[in-house]
C-alpha cells in the first residue's frame, strides 16, 4: 500500500456497516437488489394531491411505516427526513457488530446532513400559523425542522457522545458528510463515525420550487423512464427521497474486532465552482478539481478506477459537463471504466444522494458487481462513456469513485477501494 | 357526553404517550408520566385547543399534576 504513510499521514477509515431507506426498498439489501435488477423507484405522487403541478412524478419511500419504528408521542417531534435517518442509522449499526457502551461513546460521533431538512414540517405549521395565530405553533416544531436534528436524535437513540454535526451543501451533502467523517477519524477526533445523508422533501413548496428552475423531468405519464441520465432525451431531475448512513471506523481498530469491512475510504476531494447559484460551471472545471483533489490525495493512479457513480442526475446541462469533466481527469482510461447513475432508478435523494451514492459505489467495490443505468434507449453522442446500460455488470471493482455536486457549485468526491488486510 | 376530566385524561395520554391507567389524578406530568418542559407546554396548547381557552403562563406553571389540570379547566370552561 503505497497510500497513506506519504500521502495522508493520518490513520485509515475503513466502511464497516451501511444502512439505507431508498425509493427502491426500505432497508440496505432490498434496495441493493432491486438497483441490481434494474428497478425503477418512479410513480405519480401520492404524498400531496399534485394535479396542478407541472411535475407530478417522484420517487417516494413506499411501505415505510413509521409507527413500526417510534412511539406515536416520539413521532409528532421528528419530521420523515430525521425518521429515515435514525432508522437508516439504527440499520448501519446492527450491519457492522459496532457496539457503543460507556468505554466508547466520546470517541464515536454522528455527522449526518440534509440538503433541505424539515420542510414539510415548516409548511404543515406556517399554515397553522396563517390560520390559527403563534399560539399555536407546537413548541416541537423548531426541532422538528432544522436539520442538525437527524444527527442529534441519532446520538440520543445511539448514546454515540463524540463529535455531532450536521451540513447542508445542497445534493453534495452526502458526500461532504462521509468525507468529513473520513477526516475526523483520519485526523484522531474520532474513532468511529455513523455518517451520511438524508432527506424527505417530496412537498408541496419543494415541487413548486424545484419545477420553477425547470430542474425536474416532466414525463408525467412514463414516471419509470423520466430519469434518464445521459440519454439524449433527459430532461431534468426526479426528486426523490431517503436516507444513506454509513459506519466509519478506524482501520486498525476494525481489524482488531474482526469487523467485516466492505471497502477502505481512499480519497475524498471538494471543490467550489464560483459560476452560478444554480448551473454547473460549463468547463466542469469544479468537477474536475474535485475528483482531481480525491485522486492526488488517495495515491490512487486514474487506471485503477473501475466503476464511477456519477452524480448523473438527468438534466441536460449537467450530465454532459460531467462526462466532459471525467474525460478530462481519466483521459482514454474514461473509455474502459463504467461511469453510471443509479439515479436513473432512484431518482435524486438531494442531499441523502451522496449516502445512497457512496453505499453502492462500497458494495460494488465488496461484491464485484456495479448496478445498471437504466432508460438508456436512446443514447446522447456527448455521453458516451460506459453507463452500464440496462443491465447490471459483474466484473472486478478495485476502486470507485462516487461524485456529487449541488446549488452554489459545490463539488465533492469520495474514493473507495477494495480493503487489503 | 364525556365528563371533563375524561376529556383531559383522554388528551393527557394522547399527547404523552401513556396508559389510561397511568393517568391518576394525583399524577405529575413530568414526574410521573415522562413529560419533559416541551410536552407540557404542547399538552397546555392541546388543552387549550380542546376547550375553547386561553391559559396563562402564570396559569400554566402551575398545572403540573391532573387534578390541577381537571380542576383547572373545570372552573373555567367556558
Amino acid at each position: 500500500m503505497r497510500r497513506d504513510e506519504e500521502q495522508t499521514m493520518g490513520r485509515r477509515v475503513v466502511i464497516t456497516g451501511m444502512g439505507l431507506i431508498s425509493p427502491v426498498g426500505l432497508d440496505l439489501q432490498t434496495s441493493w437488489n432491486a438497483l441490481l435488477a434494474g428497478k425503477s423507484g418512479v410513480g405519480p405522487i401520492t404524498r400531496f394531491d399534485a394535479t396542478d403541478y407541472p411535475c407530478k412524478i417522484a420517487a417516494e419511500v413506499r411501505g415505510f411505516n413509521a409507527e413500526d419504528h417510534f412511539p406515536r408521542k416520539e413521532l409528532r417531534k421528528i419530521d420523515l427526513f430525521t425518521q429515515y435517518g435514525m432508522v437508516s442509522s439504527a440499520e448501519a449499526l446492527k450491519d457492522s457488530g459496532f457496539e457503543i457502551h460507556d468505554g466508547n461513546a466520546h470517541r464515536v460521533g454522528v455527522y449526518i446532513g440534509s440538503g433541505i431538512g424539515g420542510l414539510p414540517v415548516m409548511e404543515t405549521v406556517h399554515a397553522k400559523l396563517l390560520e390559527r395565530g403563534p399560539k399555536r405553533v407546537s413548541p416541537f416544531f423548531i426541532p422538528a425542522m432544522i436539520l442538525n436534528l437527524a444527527a442529534g436524535n441519532v446520538s440520543i437513540q445511539t448514546g454515540a457522545k463524540g463529535p455531532n454535526m450536521a451540513l447542508a451543501t445542497a445534493c453534495a451533502t452526502g458526500t461532504h458528510a462521509i468525507g468529513e467523517s473520513y477526516r475526523l477519524i483520519s485526523e484522531g477526533y474520532a474513532d468511529a463515525m455513523i455518517s451520511g445523508g438524508t432527506e424527505s422533501s417530496v412537498s408541496p413548496l419543494a415541487m413548486a420550487g424545484f419545477s420553477s428552475m425547470k430542474a425536474l423531468s416532466t414525463r408525467n405519464d412514463e414516471p419509470e423512464r423520466a430519469s434518464r441520465p445521459f440519454a439524449v432525451d433527459r430532461d431534468g431531475f426526479v426528486l426523490g427521497e431517503g436516507a444513506g448512513i454509513m459506519i466509519l471506523e478506524e482501520r486498525e481498530s476494525a481489524l482488531a474486532r474482526s469487523a467485516r469491512i466492505y471497502a477502505e475510504i481512499t480519497g475524498y476531494g471538494m471543490s467550489g465552482d464560483a459560476f452560478h447559484i444554480s448551473a454547473p460551471a460549463a468547463d466542469g472545471g469544479g468537477a474536475v478539481r474535485s475528483m482531481s483533489t480525491a485522486l492526488e490525495r488517495s495515491g490512487i493512479r486514474p487506471d485503477e478506477v473501475d466503476y464511477i457513480n456519477a452524480h448523473g442526475t438527468s438534466t441536460p446541462a449537467g450530465d454532459e459537463i460531467e462526462v466532459r469533466a471525467v474525460k478530462k481527469v481519466f483521459g482514454d482510461h474514461a473509455y474502459k471504466l463504467v461511469c453510471g447513475s443509479t439515479k436513473s432508478m432512484t431518482g435524486h435523494l438531494l442531499g441523502a444522494a451522496g449516502g445512497l451514492e457512496a453505499i453502492v459505489a462500497a458494495k460494488a467495490v465488496a461484491d464485484d458487481v456495479i448496478p445498471p443505468t437504466i432508460n438508456q434507449e436512446n443514447p446522447d453522442p456527448e455521453c458516451d462513456l460506459d453507463s452500464a446500460p440496462e443491465v447490471k455488470r459483474e466484473m472486478t471493482v478495485r476502486t470507485a469513485l462516487s461524485n456529487s455536486f449541488g446549488f452554489g457549485g459545490t463539488n465533492a468526491t469520495l474514493i473507495l477501494s477494495k480493503h487489503h488486510s | 357526553m364525556a365528563s371533563v376530566e375524561e376529556k383531559v385524561k383522554h388528551i393527557i395520554v394522547e399527547q404523552l404517550g401513556v396508559d389510561e391507567e397511568e393517568v391518576k389524578s394525583e399524577a405529575s406530568f413530568v414526574d410521573d408520566l415522562g413529560a419533559d418542559s416541551l410536552d407540557v407546554v404542547e399538552l397546555v396548547m392541546a388543552l387549550e385547543e380542546e376547550f375553547g381557552l386561553e391559559i396563562s403562563d402564570e396559569d400554566a406553571e402551575k398545572l403540573t399534576t391532573v387534578k390541577q389540570a381537571v380542576d383547572f379547566i373545570s372552573s373555567h370552561a367556558k
